[in-house]
């Protein structure tokens, strides 16, 4: 029964991916109206005052463009044509780099929160105003003090995952029911070996939640601190294709962008079914 | 003293009321065991039954007074000391396997792994859990569940077990396994057992002695009840012992009327020496009156 859900779910799928790309072939297959013009003119007049061409690509264009991205996705001409791969690296480095820190402290920091009360109450009034902080706000002063627009952009994302990390490691452990600690009581195990054999593994299903919300939120402020950074990464690549007039890049770059969000939530959640027990 | 193996002295548990004041769970409870006895407690919900379990255990912390055991008192849980818990809290992410060497290897921490898994072996084997080493909790029916917690308490060879109702949330038959199991286990090692049931059947089988406590709050402890059944007793036929309804009404009537008046009924109660009573054969004359249909001794326990 789940199988044939299955097929008519994709036949669904597909019928309104087809149905879309028609709506949009057809909404700009261009039939705006032509003027006669000088032909000396007409070269500087772009295709849609000559030709009646829609402003708008196509599904064709844009095909036809990814097509030319998948081709050479690695290639470097130069500071401002880079291949969509190596943009995408950059920012897939960066994520990673910031991701990865926040990882580090804020485990041990949720760590803490959790099996501490007092450290719970101390910190929470802080979390509370810094997690509500868009972490582009940071920008500013990440460029003062760091003087390193990469470094910068790799402290936004820092800042971005760290408090969902943070809080849902605090809650996990907190939330550790108390007869799996009373048997480690009993058992006279040390508070060491307790973390890291019954709290730890208690808390690994909501700590995994929290770095899988984290590397989704990571993922969306990467292209917003790329934009204001620029030099290299997606980002950059959006605001340079934009200031470039290439709709056709711009959608292309938001169909990848799209794809390796969707493959960074799948390996998060993969990892936190590893982790997760049935009771 | 030497037949006083653990000693709870003079223990009581109480927290502050909402009302302002202090409510009292149980108070001045003094109860001797000797090593190797089965001691079982009965009273109503509420009477703190759970909490002198986890004193015991050191999971808790009497209000005032001690629990001595082996000539020291209790501070703080022990490997000496195992639980058995009525829910079995084992650890959904271990199998049962590890499960077992996770309470091997606490106690034994410098074992090597072929060492650890060896002994947690031979008490999976000793509940009958061969073959379902690698299986998840999740996989395994409830009574297999508290077989793993009867293993791992077991394996960790205790000076004491404790259990808290540990067959309450099974089905008939499963329970009458598990009795059979943990009566034989607790035969053959001589281990010295303090369990909380509801059950007076289970308490009859089971058990040296079944302590009866009264209703909370302020409960205490009314009775010992020394088992008169003989030691060798099955459970297919200990209920057609002559002896046996005498023990089971005398428990049902405390249960019933006494753990409710025996506070108030009871002036020259002394919680020191709180009397121990042997059930005796109803005799037919005197079952056939209006006479006491029980005659219970009476001796002290100081």
């Amino acid at each position: 029964m789940t199988g044939s859900l299955s097929f008519r779910a994709a036949v669904v799928s597909i019928a309104l991916l087809v149905a879309f790309l028609l709506a949009w072939h057809l909404a700009t297959r261009g039939i705006g109206p032509v003027q006669p013009m000088d032909p000396e003119y007409a070269k500087l007049m772009g295709a849609t005052a000559t030709q009646g061409k829609s402003a708008m690509p196509g599904p064709l264009d844009v095909g036809a463009k990814l097509w030319e991205h998948l081709k050479s996705p690695f290639y470097d001409k130069g500071p401002n044509d880079k291949g969509v791969g190596i943009q995408l690296a950059y920012s897939l480095g960066r994520v990673l780099t910031g991701y990865l820190l926040a990882v580090l402290f804020a485990i041990p920091i949720g760590f803490l929160i959790g099996m501490s009360p007092l450290m719970s109450k101390a910190l929470d009034p802080y979390i509370q105003i810094l997690k509500p902080i868009s972490p582009l706000a940071w920008m500013p002063l990440a460029l003062y003090t760091i003087k390193d627009s990469g470094l910068s952009a790799i402290f936004v994302i820092f800042i971005c995952s760290l408090w969902p990390m943070m809080i849902n490691t605090a809650f996990g452990v907190a939330a550790v029911r108390k007869e799996w600690l009373n048997v480690a009581r009993t058992l006279e195990v040390g508070t060491i070996r307790r973390a890291f054999t019954i709290i730890l593994p208690a808390a690994a299903p909501t700590i995994l939640t929290g770095m899988r919300i984290s590397i989704g939120i990571a993922w969306l402020v990467i292209v917003a601190a790329e934009m204001l950074v620029g030099g290299t990464g997606i980002g950059y690549f959006v605001w340079n294709e934009w200031n470039n007039l290439s709709i056709v890049n711009v959608i292309n770059a938001i169909l990848f962008i799209g794809l390796v969000g969707m493959v960074l939530d799948q390996v998060l959640a993969r990892l936190t079914r590893l982790v997760t027990f049935p009771e | 003293m030497s037949d006083k193996f653990i000693s709870i002295e003079d223990i009581s548990r109480s927290y502050p009321a909402p009302s302002g004041g202090k409510t009292t769970i149980f108070k001045n409870l003094w109860l001797p065991m000797k090593r190797g006895e089965f001691t079982c407690i009965i009273g109503h919900s509420g009477c703190g039954k759970t909490t002198v379990l986890n004193i015991l255990a050191g999971l808790d912390v009497p209000s005032s007074g001690e629990v001595i055991v082996d000539g020291q008192a209790i501070e703080g849980p022990s490997l000496d000391r195992a639980v058995i818990f009525q829910s079995h809290a084992l650890l959904p992410w271990r199998s049962v396997m590890g499960n077992v060497s996770y309470a091997v290897s606490s106690k034994w921490r410098k074992w090597p792994g072929a060492q650890i898994r060896e002994q947690a072996q031979k008490f999976i084997d000793l509940v009958g859990l061969t073959g379902s080493e690698h299986k998840k909790p999740a996989e395994l029916s409830g009574g297999m569940k508290q077989r793993v917690g009867i293993a791992r308490a077991l394996s960790i060879e205790p000076k004491i077990m404790l259990m808290d109702e540990p067959f309450s949330a099974l089905d008939a038959l499963t329970r009458g396994t598990l009795q059979d199991e943990v009566r034989r286990i607790c035969q053959t090692t001589g281990q010295t057992v303090f369990m909380i049931t509801h059950d007076v059947d289970e308490a009859i089988y089971l058990a040296d002695k079944i302590v009866l406590m009264t209703n909370g709050p302020g409960a205490v402890l009314a009775e010992i009840v020394e088992n008169p059944l003989p030691r060798d007793r099955k459970r297919t036929d200990f209920h057609k012992h002559p002896l046996y309804y005498s023990v089971r009404n005398h428990i049902i009537d405390f249960l019933v009327e006494r753990s409710r008046t025996f506070v108030a009924n009871t002036k020259d109660f002394n919680p020191r020496n709180v009397p121990v009573v042997v059930p005796r054969a109803v005799e037919p004359s005197l079952a056939a009156s209006d006479g006491p249909r029980l005659r219970a001794t009476q001796t002290g326990t100081n």
